[in-house]
């Protein structure tokens, strides 16, 4: 498989303070790419630099081929490289369709018409209309998202997300406080896209970790410093000495029981 | 949330409107008359303030150059009423494409201040400029034509209904923009600015066309203005105008268009009429107004309205 996203010796440093250190890693076209990593360990800071929200002090980033190190959010997000919100960041007075409608109209559209067009406006809600039932909102359309639950609220962002027709996902910790019966809905969702759409998801917990991925990068103190399969990964001792801080804590962490390594 | 206004009950208001001359005497018309004017002012305050969430308080600014410009091709040039509409919104809308083109790089409070700004300097400018009368005011305007040759509007009813036609092409101007694609990118400002970007939308280019649409919109209403007046002065411009069109906005509930029309309204007869009976205070009971407004509807006439049940049956 070809890579998609390269990053080369990405560093990102706030003062005295070095939240990304030189890291080096490829994302492969079509993958299943989870980050993951104790708290602290720089992985929102490489995310926010991933989606170009800040901007990188050393290094390069390279997506589908083109040197998008420099390029601004709202290029990247052209190119196809779209990220969540960890903390859901949606537009919540409008309407749950009104909410597509804007990245629709964006990506297909003309978001800047200053006057309605019933046929142009019909062709962009009816393609809303699908991304919504791609996650499960369509009965949901029509109320304001500041209705919407918390598990409701991640479904919109991933139709959001769909909705810019993206060639990467950036999922940012997407099942923070989801319940159960959310977490195992949204993993289906994530589960259920196309494989044209690559994933990197940036995740606590780490049975969604192993159920998604199909390969893991481990961040640490902003180091990388595994990179490999899930049983890679799962057999790394420095994963589980950066996790625990102990070289043989593999048993609370990483055993094969789906169930046992939750916090 | 926000409902689509009926269009049966629109219609009504507007025969209402158009049949107004024939049931009242020339001041109260020329009261409603003033009410309009300064209504489709308020609106365009509304769409950025409201439906934008950039608080303005600089409209007075387009507002103006829509009213001096109106004047001048009404001494110099015609007195075709339609032709200073046109070139008094085409002025207001390019100076609003200038200064908009620095001014919607701020938001928020900042916003806030510099929309003062841009008011503030160009009072001043009125105020010393003396191709337009300087701190006299801009004199000598001629009575209005419709058409080319015709008869000059002078009975009130004819100048009401002139301003009122001015007023619904603003007011549709600005419904038709709040519901097209760039309306809703400019409430997606609103909500949430940050949020924009990711999805590939630049805000800058959302805003600016929102700042010249509604400076536009505050150039018809300042050529409506001096339609009706036959003279406009630099204390029409007055900071005290802008403070009570934001505050229109505020009082009739932000982001509605119709809700702030009310919230004119209502501002307008205070100040102008109620006042007359504690001569003195009149902005005293504005103020008093303002206080209670907050208090009795925190999201103000149209708010209040339309605060629903929630429904409990699937949608």
């Amino acid at each position: 498989m070809t890579a998609l996203l390269e990053v080369e010796g990405l560093t990102l440093r706030y003062g005295a303070v070095t939240a990304v250190d030189d890291v080096t890693l490829t994302v492969a076209e079509g993958s299943r790419h989870a980050l993951i990593g104790p708290n602290g360990a720089g992985k929102s800071s490489l995310f926010s630099v991933l989606a170009g929200a800040t901007r990188a002090t050393a290094g390069t980033v390279r997506f589908g081929g083109d040197d998008i190190t420099s390029s601004d959010e709202v290029a990247r997000a052209r190119a196809g490289l779209v990220r969540t919100y960890q903390h859901s960041s949606l537009f919540l007075r409008l309407s749950v369709l009104d909410n597509v409608r804007l990245a629709v109209e964006r990506r297909s559209g003309r978001p800047l018409r200053p006057w309605p067009s019933p046929r142009a406006d019909r062709r962009v809600t009816a393609a809303a209309d699908d991304r919504l039932a791609q996650v499960g909102l369509a009965d949901r359309r029509r109320e304001p998202v500041s209705s919407l639950s918390h598990g409701e609220r991640r479904q919109l962002e991933v139709a959001l997300v769909l909705a810019c027709e993206p060639r990467l996902v950036l999922f940012d910790e997407p099942t923070a406080g989801m319940s159960a019966a959310e977490t195992t809905r949204f993993l289906e969702l994530v589960e259920g896209l196309p494989r044209d759409i690559t994933t990197v998801v940036v995740e606590h917990d780490l049975d969604v970790v192993f159920r998604l991925a199909d390969r893991i990068s481990v961040l640490a103190a902003g180091r990388l410093i595994a990179d490999g399969s899930p049983e890679e990964v799962r057999a790394d001792p420095a994963v589980n000495e950066a996790y625990l801080g102990v070289a043989d804590g593999r048993e609370a962490l990483f055993t094969d029981s789906p169930e046992a390594g939750r916090p | 949330m926000r409902r689509a206004l009926a269009p049966g009950l629109v219609g009504a208001v507007v025969v209402v409107l158009v049949a107004l001359p024939l049931f009242l005497t020339p001041y109260p018309i020329s009261l409603v008359t003033r009410i309009l004017a300064f209504g489709l002012l308020v609106v365009s305050v509304d769409l950025l303030t409201g439906v934008t969430g950039l608080p303005s308080l600089g409209q007075i600014a387009y507002f103006g150059v829509g009213a001096y410009t109106a004047g001048m091709v009404g001494v110099h040039v015609t007195d075709n009423l339609v032709v200073q509409l046109a070139a008094g919104v085409a002025l207001a809308a390019l100076f609003a494409l200038v200064t908009g083109a620095f001014v919607v790089r701020t938001s928020g409070i900042v916003f806030l201040m510099v929309t003062l700004a841009v008011g503030e300097l160009t009072h001043r400018l009125a105020d010393g400029l003396d191709a337009v009368g300087g701190s006299n005011g801009l004199a000598g305007i001629p009575p209005g034509t419709v058409l080319p040759g015709g008869e000059p509007l002078l009975i009130a009813g004819f100048v009401y209904w002139w301003v009122l036609a001015v007023f619904l092409l603003g007011m549709a101007v600005a419904l038709v923009v709040s519901r097209s694609p760039l309306g809703r990118a400019m409430r997606g400002v609103r909500e949430a600015e940050g949020r924009l970007p990711a999805l590939g939308q630049r805000t800058y280019a959302v805003k600016l066309a929102a700042f010249v649409v509604a400076g536009a919109v505050a150039g018809a209403a300042g050529t409506a203005w001096t339609a009706q007046n036959r003279f406009v002065s630099p204390g029409d411009l007055a900071f005290s105008v802008s403070a009570i069109a934001l505050l229109s906005v505020v009082l009739g509930g932000a982001g509605t268009l119709w809700g702030p029309l009310l919230g004119a309204a209502v501002v307008i007869v205070v100040r102008d009429e109620l006042a007359a009976y504690v001569a003195g205070y009149g902005e005293l009971l504005l103020g008093i107004l303002f206080v209670v407004a907050v208090y009795a509807l925190p999201r103000g006439i149209a708010g209040s309205r339309l605060r629903r049940v929630p429904s409990v049956r699937p949608a």
